[in-house]
């Protein structure tokens, strides 16, 4: 049985494709950091929407 | 977390690796961060975990007639619908659905989009999870869709602006309860004739697709009651790819799209506040997670040939640009539209089906395996 982490022929296995998409979340995370203000965590939004009285604040694909 | 590990050590590793992600969000972004990741992480596992998904098994029931995983599709959708209905009625001011407008522009890209998530063997959300699973023609599709959709956001009011109805919504025509009623009504008609369409052998749902459609809808329902609104996919991306785009120097925020009041909140704070970028987040890594789990993960796909490679790249770019255009993808127009009695998304899944099956015409065309190709050059041509 193949080892997963070798190459399988030419490509790379799934782990370790796995790890560079992890890899590139946690780049976009650094990008994401510099480019952004800090968050205040004594402005974070209540734990559920449901009851919290706020309308909703995300942005979503359906909004033009 | 190599594969020599010793399985309980690995997977001890991989739940650790889960936590770290919540509590990461936790203290970083606040107790609605941390849950909406564990929503992301519970959907990618599922969809991974339990092979859910939508671009296979809308590409099965037109090559093989199996209707099976689009059974389950509407089956989670109608769950999903039977939650978020009387939500919605009972909390207008605090959640708000996947509603939008049926236009032009947004059914000829939701075509393309079609097309193009048959040739990249993904859709959305299937482009994550399979990202994330190790798939390396997801991840450089991925890369595109990012792009794309990015670049979708700085054309989307012109596009908008070719025309489009208002937006209508069933609960709106019908009434609230009637409006949950013509949903359940038209998936089980698009039930129906996907029953009789499909092989004999291939219409009962099997258990895993069961379960796997009732956790959607949990998970979907569960992203609802947290967030204030439906579960999406192709937003966060566009915000990836505007937050590139602004570190490589680009005034993005100077863009239509990015200087509305909305948009240019998300793009001003970090992804950690942003919905749909938390739960793209805990998508891929769920499905990370599901994929290291196993004993041993599934073979890589076969090697493709250069320009087929490049293909996978441009048609991900034109993907993520068709999604942007047709206001969502499988996730946000089809799953969350229809389950929130948007009638673009039922104008969206016969767009998007429609350039589907063109696709799949496409698709061995233009993707070409290496293995292929060295067959052909020692004279045995093409299969």
């Amino acid at each position: 049985m193949n080892d997963p982490i070798k190459l399988q022929g030419q490509l790379p296995g799934r782990p370790v494709v796995g790890m560079l998409a992890l890899g590139f979340i946690l780049v976009l995370l650094i990008v994401d950091n510099a480019e952004s203000t800090p968050i205040n965590p004594f402005n974070a939004p209540p734990l559920i929407a449901v009851g919290s009285g706020q309308a909703p604040s995300g942005a979503h694909c359906t909004q033009p | 977390m190599s594969a020599s590990l010793p399985i309980p050590v690995r997977r001890t590793g991989l739940v650790l690796l889960g936590l770290l992600l919540v509590l990461g969000s936790f203290v970083t972004a606040g107790p609605r961060a941390a849950l909406l990741m564990l929503v992301g992480l519970g959907l990618g596992l599922v969809l991974e975990g339990l092979r859910f998904g939508f671009a296979g098994p809308w590409r099965v029931m037109v090559t093989e007639r199996d209707g099976r995983g689009l059974l389950a599709q509407f089956v989670a959708i109608g769950l999903a619908a039977l939650v978020a209905f009387p939500l919605l009625a009972s909390f207008p001011d605090e959640l708000s659905g996947a509603h939008a407008p049926v236009g032009f522009a947004m059914i000829a890209a939701a075509f393309v989009f079609g097309v193009m998530m048959q040739i990249v063997m993904g859709c959305g959300s299937g482009t994550l999870v399979n990202a994330g699973s190790g798939n390396l023609l997801a991840l450089i599709a991925l890369f595109g869709f990012i792009a794309g959709s990015f670049f979708g956001t700085l054309h989307l009011p012109w596009w908008t602006g070719l025309g489009s109805l208002p937006v209508y919504t069933l609960q709106g025509l019908f009434g609230e309860g009637a409006g949950l009623g013509v949903t359940l009504a038209g998936l089980a008609g698009l039930g129906a004739v996907v029953y009789m369409k499909a092989a004999p052998d291939k219409r009962r749902i099997p258990r895993r697709l069961w379960v796997a459609a009732l956790l959607i809808a949990v998970f979907a329902s569960l992203n609802l009651v947290i967030a204030g609104q439906s579960w999406g996919v192709v937003y966060g991306l566009g915000l990836w790819g505007a937050k590139f785009a602004q570190a490589a120097g680009m005034e993005v925020a100077a863009t239509t799209f990015w200087s509305a009041p909305a948009h240019a909140l998300r793009l001003q704070q970090s992804l950690l506040t942003d919905v749909t970028s938390l739960t793209n987040i805990g998508l891929l890594a769920g499905a990370f997670l599901a994929m290291r789990w196993k004993h041993n993960p599934d073979p890589q796909i076969a090697a493709l040939s250069a320009s087929s490679w490049a293909v996978v790249l441009v048609a991900g770019v034109i993907m993520g640009y068709s999604a942007r255009v047709a206001l969502g993808c499988n996730v946000g127009a089809f799953f969350s539209g229809v389950s929130t009695g948007s009638v673009h998304g039922w104008v969206w899944f016969v767009a998007a089906f429609g350039g589907s099956c063109v696709g799949l015409r496409l698709r061995p065309r233009l993707l070409i395996s290496s293995n292929a190709i060295k067959t052909a050059a020692g004279g045995s041509g093409y299969e």
